[in-house]
């Protein structure tokens, strides 16, 4: 069964159209990675989807309940976790967690269970005397996750967890993702880092209020055309330009200190003589290929 | 030196936001500063440029103490730069020449340079409310370089701009580079500071570590074998090998080994006995991306 699935959902703020039609399904128990820029429509529909923005336009299903209409029915089983974290600086990590078990009516006891448990999971252990606002980026996330997931919801919505967080950190919070949806939990992620979410099973791509395309990873790198390659160099732009109008040449992009480039089969021989070597695309790969796409189609 | 930083200090409240930052950006250099949200880059924007009165410390602009005196020869993007919504392209550009005392002839002539390589110039009379995320950081980039600065300051201008905004962004700052522009510039992206001549890591208000991207990498103390397989977690796979550390890494996983050659043994004879098909596995040099998971673990 499908945890989430929309309809054609949109939202209108006066002329300007935020999310624009955007049709996709999650199957339970599975990760959605729901890319894209700033200001593309990302936090909208996640607003729309939790109830807080009502849409302008379109449908959508949470948990095989009609959004608008069942609301109340199914708030209990939706976790949230926004940008900004919500939590509550000069209170101590208990008494964070305390509060979100009373936000969600957990017997006294059942919330000391659960808060033992996301102490444990969350690494808090030994920090829950510490001020929320005391503690570093990686592990206040990590605490919000645990006040998001303390009601054991079946459907989590995470909004950029991991933008404030150490590169080391943001692995960990992933590890933790996967576990939750290991255990059954459907998760629905935002973030702009791409390589973080290579290993969601399903991703949306949105760019300018539209779903540009979705599926799994395998599904939208198959989207790419030609072959895959990637060169080293100490001057990656210097190279990009050196490279522009090679024959065989689909499309190039700095990535790092190297560029990527997509090769029809007459072109593939020159730059493997240049030192280029055969990769499996990545996802950021793919959606510098969908924008370009995007936007060539619009100034035509 | 362009910018001299020396034991700058900065707290809010009880929350030390810097702490002893010291370093010198050379004339010509493309300098980063790297590191999540939170890590302290806005702050150190903040204090070099004036804005923000740091608690203890020194800075320096082009040999100056006083912001004041160097003004005319910085370009100066806060990450919430202005740009008026309710004029045009052009109307920005002329605005901000004006406020930096650009003369207006070589103000028009410089903004149609820039628009014309941000692929802007198509819509110099759209309003600027109207641009998208992307185009519109693109603008407040052209805007920051009207008056022809000797130096220019960036805070994250690539944050969460789709990803083929970020590239053409970094292809100008090279461009303006080459042409003799020095340029300080923080990102929470770390592909982006392979591409500095030099680049600081900054966690939790400290410099763990500046010095060009080769060196950086050169002093990772460890050697990483890069696995890919097709499983989410190859972590339960490999118990009983010797590694540090195992980092998902886009689509493949980064073996954090003491010596390469035994460990890669190791890991192909433990999976095979586990029937985990291998599809590749390989030295390869460590990334920045290594580097920094190494320095955030030591801080920890």
């Amino acid at each position: 069964m499908d945890a989430v699935v929309t309809r054609g959902l949109t939202r209108r703020f006066g002329r300007f159209t935020a999310v624009d039609g955007v049709s996709f399904s999650i199957p339970e128990g599975s990760v959605f990675g729901f890319l894209g820029p700033n200001g593309s429509g990302k936090t909208t529909t996640i607003r729309m989807l939790t109830g807080i923005l009502e849409p302008s336009d379109g449908t959508a299903e949470i948990l095989g309940t009609d959004l608008v209409a069942g609301r109340e029915k199914v708030r209990e089983n939706l976790g949230y976790m926004s940008q900004k974290f919500s939590l509550y600086d000069d209170l101590t990590v208990r008494e964070n967690l305390d509060f979100y078990a009373g936000l969600f009516n957990l017997p006294p006891a059942l919330a000391r269970e659960r808060a033992e448990e996301v102490v444990e999971m969350a690494g808090l252990s030994g920090r829950t005397r510490d001020l929320a606002g005391s503690l570093s980026g990686g592990i206040r996330q990590r605490l919000a996750l645990g006040c998001a997931i303390l009601h054991r919801p079946k459907l989590l919505f995470l909004d950029e967890p991991t933008s404030g967080v150490d590169p080391r950190s943001r692995r960990r919070f992933w590890d933790i993702i996967y576990g939750l949806a290991a255990g059954g939990t459907t998760v629905m992620v935002t973030t702009h880092f791409m390589d973080e979410a290579e290993h969601c099973d399903a991703i949306g791509f949105m760019y300018d209020g539209r779903l540009i395309a979705s599926g799994t990873p395998a599904d939208l790198k198959a989207l790419l055309p030609g072959s895959a390659w990637e060169i080293p160099s100490e001057d990656p732009i210097g190279l990009l330009e050196q490279l522009r109008g090679t024959e065989g040449l689909i499309e190039s992009a700095v990535h790092g200190r190297s560029v990527h480039l997509l090769a029809e089969t007459a072109g593939e021989r020159v730059f493997e003589s240049i030192g280029a070597r055969r990769i499996v695309p990545s996802l950021e790969d793919v959606f510098v290929h969908l924008v370009t796409k995007e936007r060539e189609a619009r100034a035509a | 030196m362009m910018i001299e930083a020396v034991s700058l200090e900065h707290a809010f409240g009880p929350r030390r936001a810097l702490k002893g930052v010291s370093f010198g950006v050379e004339e010509g250099e493309i300098f980063g500063v790297v590191g999540p949200d939170g890590a302290g880059k806005t702050t150190l924007v903040r204090a070099l440029t004036g804005v923000l009165r740091p608690k203890g410390g020194t800075v320096r602009l082009l040999g100056s103490l006083s912001p004041e005196g160097a003004r005319e020869q910085v370009g100066v993007i806060p990450q919430a730069f202005t740009l008026y919504g309710d004029l045009t392209v052009w109307e920005n550009i002329r605005l901000y020449g004006a406020m930096y005392g650009a003369d207006p002839v070589e103000a028009e002539r410089r903004g149609r340079e820039i628009l014309t390589f941000t692929n802007l110039l198509p819509f110099g009379d759209r309003l600027a409310d109207a641009l998208s995320g992307g185009m519109k950081r693109k603008l407040a980039v052209a805007a920051g370089l009207l008056h022809s600065p000797r130096v220019f300051i960036l805070d994250e201008p690539t944050t969460g701009v789709d990803p083929v905004s970020r590239r053409e962004i970094w292809g100008l700052l090279y461009q303006l580079n080459r042409a003799g522009l020095t340029i300080f510039v923080t990102t929470p992206y770390m592909d982006e500071a392979e591409l500095c001549t030099r680049a600081a890591f900054l966690h939790e208000g400290s410099v763990m570590a500046c010095d060009t991207p080769k060196a950086l990498c050169e002093s990772y103390p460890w050697q990483i074998l890069e696995l890919s397989v097709p499983l989410r977690d190859v972590r339960p796979h490999l118990a009983g090998v010797p590694l540090r550390e195992v980092l998902a890494f886009g689509t493949a996983f980064h073996l954090v080994v003491e010596d390469a050659a035994s460990a890669e043994a190791a890991v192909r004879e433990t999976l095979g006995r586990q029937n985990v098909p291998v599809r590749s596995l390989r030295r390869v040099p460590p990334t920045l991306e290594d580097v920094f998971v190494e320095l955030a673990g030591r801080a920890a």
